[in-house]
């Protein structure tokens, strides 16, 4: 239902996406990991069609089938809410505090769908049931301020819901909240998706969210997809030297031990930072942190290549083992 | 058993709500409610709990800031909020903190190496300064030359670099990180959480670590303390609290954070 094809994002000669391919399913669970910088908000915001207006975009963008590559502004709108909705990380702000909240998720059925005021409301009720805001009659009547920080999320994610749409799109919907109310939001957006059969790309930085709420995986760097498969095995046994050094930075639930001489174990950490986009390496964009770097690395783009146990590795190491 | 370099004994601390009503009286908001730790030269004791758990409140009195409404805070024997304002001052180059957000906490206007030397002329010290500001540039892995530099010209992690740089130049002995690699990304918060536990080898700091990241605490602490609307649930060396939790708010805390016991 969902398409890119070679499909880049660019600002002058800098591109903050770079030949994305992938395939979203109806029903499908896609996480999209990677740190500040790394494209997966641009990703998500190109899926929304709202990616900025002096963006150059390439490549092939296909919803149901549609091109909507060059979409006109007038084209997504009949697209967003019904076919793709989206929420994001700080629910306080995409909420208009002088707004009802009932009032600001009834809004979107009236423009898209012209429901009255009262079947609007019948199902605003229902979403907020579904969603699992506990009293909602109340709740419609209530302002923002007037809820926790995870029932803003639950009354953003009716939002998104108000017009049935068949791919939800989250971007870092957890990183605001407490780590119990993470977890709920996280299994909320997992059952609707089952329950819905819609799709969800589920953006994060969370591995542990990841896990837990997603089929399959992207991991991105620089602006390129570095490593994609199921969440299961690229998480297991990832094949990629980034995915590798990312999941080894982060801290386990061992504890702090110390060896004989009272030293703290270091935690393993991928050398150097992200440079910024216009100084990424033209070939691979991990080239020069990379601990297995090869001569052309920095200079040739690395090909896609099938590692195995479902995943796939844009790395010149594995281009010679293609089974 | 030496002496500790902080003892905190029984804090509480309470907040006056705004009223409700004309003829009632305000509600009261306990922040913290009697909690006690001690800290030892060397040691890292961390602090974890959801917002609203009363950690930053703690930070705020260990760091006088506040003053509890019960209870003491004694740093190396002497009573924080007793102590004549003139002491304090002086006393404060061996305690320091890093906050959160280190774009926030660095003036964008000035180059650095101002903001790194800020404590310093805070009490007093003069001439030195600009050596001072390139030496703990170094202590966390910059170069002396970027104290010319402003924080815009920063990545995050560098930023967070810069405030440890800033927490460090008066030599402490305490430092209070309140969620100081919250905000970065897994391999920058890696680095960072390195970066302390080498100046802590180096300087024999103690340092109470703020955090509500579970995975965190448990890489870098030697004891642990869980906090939930207030109240202290338990403590004890990390290795303990994360393998064998006894109550049951913590281990929810660990399912929470993939880490189940």
């Amino acid at each position: 239902m969902l398409e890119l094809h070679n499909y880049s994002v660019s600002f002058g000669p800098v591109a903050a996406l770079r030949g994305t391919t992938l395939t979203i399913k109806p029903g499908d669970r896609l996480g999209v990991v990677g740190e500040s910088g790394s494209g997966k908000t641009m990703l998500a915001l190109s899926l929304m069609g709202m990616a900025p207006d002096n963006a150059h975009l390439d490549g092939l963008l296909r919803v149901d089938g549609q091109d909507m590559t060059h979409a006109t502004e007038k084209q997504w709108q009949q697209i967003r809410a019904r076919r793709v909705a989206m929420i994001f990380q700080e629910p306080m702000a995409a909420l208009n505090p002088l707004r009802r909240v009932g009032d600001t998720v009834m809004e979107p059925m009236r423009v898209h769908e012209g429901l009255s005021h009262d079947q609007a409301r019948a199902r605003a009720l229902a979403l907020f049931e579904e969603v699992g805001i506990p009293d909602p009659t109340a709740r419609l009547r209530q302002f923002p301020h007037q809820l926790s920080g995870g029932q803003r999320q639950r009354v953003l994610i009716a939002l998104a819901l108000a017009c049935n749409p068949s791919l939800l799109i989250a971007d870092e919907p957890t990183t605001a909240l407490d780590a119990n109310v993470a977890l709920r939001i996280t299994d909320l957006l997992v059952r609707l998706s089952v329950e819905r059969g819609m799709a969800l790309v589920f953006i994060t930085h969370d591995l542990a969210a990841v896990a837990r709420a997603t089929e399959d995986i992207v991991v991105m760097y620089g602006g390129d997809m570095v490593e994609h498969g199921t969440t299961t095995h690229v998480l297991a046994a990832p094949a990629h030297p980034y995915t590798k050094g990312l999941l080894a930075a982060r801290p386990d639930a061992v504890g702090s031990t110390r060896d004989a001489n009272g030293k703290r174990h270091r935690l393993p950490t991928i050398p150097g930072t992200v440079p910024p986009l216009m100084a990424l390496p033209l070939g691979c964009r991990f080239a020069g942190r990379c601990p297995v770097e090869v001569s052309h690395c920095a200079t040739r783009k690395p090909a896609v290549t099938h590692t195995g146990l479902g995943r796939h590795s844009a790395c010149h190491l594995h281009e010679g083992d293609a089974p | 058993m030496t002496a500790p370099l902080l003892d905190a004994r029984g804090l509480t601390r309470r907040y006056r709500l705004p009223r409700t009503a004309l003829l009632r009286p305000a509600p009261v908001l306990t922040a913290v409610e009697s909690t006690s730790f001690t800290i030892h030269a060397g040691e890292t004791l961390g602090v974890v709990g959801e917002s609203g758990s009363g950690k930053s409140t703690l930070a705020r009195m260990v760091m006088a800031f506040e003053a509890p409404d019960e209870g003491e805070v004694l740093f190396q024997g002497q009573n924080l909020h007793t102590l004549p304002a003139s002491d304090l001052r002086k006393l404060r180059q061996q305690f320091q903190m890093v906050f959160q957000d280190p774009f926030g906490s660095l003036n964008p206007r000035r180059p650095v190496g101002w903001s790194i030397t800020e404590p310093l002329r805070a009490i007093g010290a003069d001439g030195t300064t600009q050596h001072r500001a390139a030496e703990a540039l170094e202590q966390v892995g910059l170069h002396a030359r970027d104290a010319t530099k402003y924080p815009h010209e920063f990545s995050g992690g560098q930023r967070q670099r810069i405030a440890i740089a800033r927490a460090i130049v008066t030599r402490p002995a305490l430092l209070v990180a309140d969620e100081a690699v919250s905000a970065l990304d897994v391999s920058v918060q890696a680095q960072i959480l390195n970066l302390l536990m080498d100046l802590q080898d180096d300087l024999g700091l103690g340092i109470l670590f703020i955090s509500h990241d579970l995975a965190v605490v448990s890489a870098v602490c030697d004891h642990v303390l869980v906090m939930q609307h207030g109240n202290p649930l338990e403590s004890g060396p990390s290795e303990r609290i994360l393998r064998t939790p006894a109550h049951p708010y913590t281990q929810s805390l660990l399912k929470a954070a993939g880490m189940t016991p």
